[in-house]
């Protein structure tokens, strides 16, 4: 733990705070004794006592302070302060001048305004660097959480981002295998596709934010390797106004979404399947919306959409703290998934 | 040996279906693109041998294997590999994972030739099956003609009968044959509880719990339908219900 002895702020206040209090203190001295030179030595010495036992006081704070209880800690060394000085002041006066030199001593209730007066001081100062201390262990136990929640945040993300691919890898893998006797000409264009669909989603891993036009250029690269797989089962059309090309969103924020909606497309009725996907720019917004058929009469099996949604969900409420940026709609036989991706992307690119 | 092959994506199918031209003695009966026409094709050729794919619109390779009386061999091929690979490769006649390589298809096949009568590996496979998350959700059956996929929302209470359970919705009840204990196993317990020997009920939809002789209970569904509990049964209702 950092030490209040060692903030600039804190040494010159405290030296200001000394020399003032040495002169207010021998001025008043001075008024009631009628003599200059012992009462400001006598307040150069009380004062400068007072303040190095309270200077080891604070000192010692950031080696040990009480779990509770510090309050009645703070007073505890302030009395024991005020004691030390209540005996130590005028022992040490006394080797300067004896009783008939200094006209104080005729006023023999001074001495425990000695007591009063350093014990009030101490406890003054020892509950300033209470507060400080417990400051800085608060600032710490935020940085700390924030830290942490810093980690687990880049752990979800990525765990997010890792959810696609395998199935789809491995089939079109296995639709690459089909092709290369029969048709080596689209093998080699295929094996191409999906070098650049992986590669694409390998490069981005770093950065956070791309342009949609970036993005629109992965899905189309997974669209057509999607059909290839499924042939004419699988239609796509995709509807990007000029407009929205340079608006930018989180990378790979898409993909889950057209998978999605690709498989309950697919798998939940037999007849040919149409993806539509179109974007829309709206006040430092831009929307996306991906729809897919579904079967009507299944709607209660189909519901349950589960991780897809939720993952992204999720992932758009981490970057942009919102939770209403996923919106699903279902109209006759089209489920439609509309994202709303707010334009902050300058807070995570530089 | 007369093979069918099962599987939504037209290069998939063809891959086996090269594969398996290159061997003689088998014919290609039929390719299916789906569970549907797959389950038409097996009860018309009657295959010593169907390739399955597990993923496939409406219902997937493991729900219309449930609906074939007579199960023929089967060697699944899939990309599907998240789940009981294990348990696949130890029970199933095969498991070919995608892309598999010729030598591995014919392997595969040399297995199906020493194997052929034993189909016994497919009910664990299927139990294996019916724990996926996906399958919990819905119950594939067969009413007359046609297939009819009931969401599990959608079941008011199962009743043991002979070799069958009997799934009664509102739209009336459908047999599927398959044991109580599976589908105590594969329903979301949370909603599903096994509260008579007899009965699986949805509890959702109970009205009411009364007493009825000592140690036995009755209780009300929303549709009026009232059923026995046993002592067991309503000691697990209470835990659900938290009564």
């Amino acid at each position: 733990m950092s030490s209040i002895t060692a903030d600039k702020n804190f040494r010159y206040v405290y030296i200001i705070c000394t020399i003032v209090w040495m002169g207010l203190r021998g001025f008043l001295l001075y008024n009631l004794s009628g003599q200059a030179a012992p009462a400001f030595i006598d307040a150069s010495i009380s004062v400068v006592l007072i303040f190095s036992t309270c200077f080891l006081m604070v000192n010692n704070m950031q080696y040990y302070l009480p779990k509770t209880k510090k309050i009645g800690y703070v007073l505890i060394l302030s009395g024991l302060i005020g004691i030390i000085n209540l005996i130590t002041q005028p022992l040490l006066l006394h080797l300067f001048f004896s009783d008939d030199h200094y006209s104080i001593w005729q006023l023999p209730s001074l001495r425990y305004l000695r007591f009063i007066e350093s014990f009030m001081i101490s406890a003054c100062i020892g509950f300033w660097a209470l507060l400080w201390y417990v400051k800085k262990d608060q600032e710490s136990l935020i940085a700390q959480q924030s830290e942490t929640a810093q980690l687990a945040k880049d752990a979800e993300l990525y765990m997010l981002r890792q959810q696609l691919q395998p199935h789809f890898l491995f089939n079109s893998l296995n639709s690459i295998s089909a092709l290369t006797v029969s048709q080596p000409d689209k093998a080699r264009h295929m094996i191409q596709q999906l070098s650049d669909f992986l590669r694409s989603t390998l490069k981005k891993e770093e950065k956070r934010w791309h342009s949609l036009q970036d993005e629109i250029h992965t899905i189309q690269l997974y669209l057509d390797i999607e059909k290839v797989r499924f042939g004419h089962r699988l239609q796509t059309e995709v509807d990007i106004p000029e407009s929205c090309t340079q608006l930018f969103l989180p990378a790979l924020l898409l993909q889950p979404l057209v998978e999605n909606a690709i498989k309950h497309g697919l798998y939940s009725l037999t007849g040919n399947v149409l993806i539509h996907m179109e974007a829309a720019a709206s006040s430092n917004e831009l929307h996306i919306s991906i729809s897919n058929p579904f079967n009507v009469n299944e709607q209660q099996v189909s519901q349950g959409t589960g991780f897809g949604l939720s993952s992204i969900q999720r992932r758009l409420f981490l970057l942009c703290g919102r939770h209403d940026l996923v919106i699903t709609t279902k109209h006759e036989s089209i489920f439609t998934v509309k994202i709303i991706i707010p334009q902050i992307h300058e807070y995570y690119n530089h | 040996m007369n093979i069918i092959i099962i599987d939504d994506e037209p290069l998939a199918q063809s891959i086996v279906a090269e594969y398996a031209q290159s061997i003689p003695g088998i014919q290609i009966m039929a390719t299916c693109s789906d569970g549907f026409e797959g389950l038409k094709a097996i009860q018309q050729h009657k295959p010593d041998l169907i390739f399955l794919d597990i993923q496939m619109p409406r219902i997937n390779g493991f729900e219309m294997l449930e609906l074939v009386e007579q199960k023929p061999a089967v060697i699944f091929t899939t990309a599907f590999d998240e789940y009981a690979i294990k348990a696949f490769e130890t029970n199933a006649i095969d498991y070919l994972l995608k892309p598999f390589s010729k030598e591995r298809f014919d392997i595969a096949l040399q297995k199906v030739s020493k194997q052929i009568p034993n189909t016994t590996g497919t009910d664990a496979l299927l139990q294996e099956a019916a724990l996926q998350p996906q399958q919990q959700n819905r119950i594939v059956v067969k009413d007359g003609h046609k297939i009819k996929i009931i969401p599990t929302s959608q079941i008011h209470f199962l009743e043991a009968s002979d070799d069958y359970v009997k799934i009664h919705t509102a739209e009336g009840g459908f047999l599927k044959k398959k044991r109580m204990s599976e589908f105590e196993a594969s329903l979301d317990a949370q909603i599903f509880v096994r509260s008579h020997r007899s009965f699986i009920i949805n509890t959702q939809l109970i009205t009411r719990i009364d007493l009825h002789e000592k140690d036995s209970y009755i209780l009300t569904l929303s549709t009026g339908k009232q059923l026995p509990v046993s002592k067991t049964g309503y000691s697990k209702l209470k835990q659900i219900l938290g009564i």
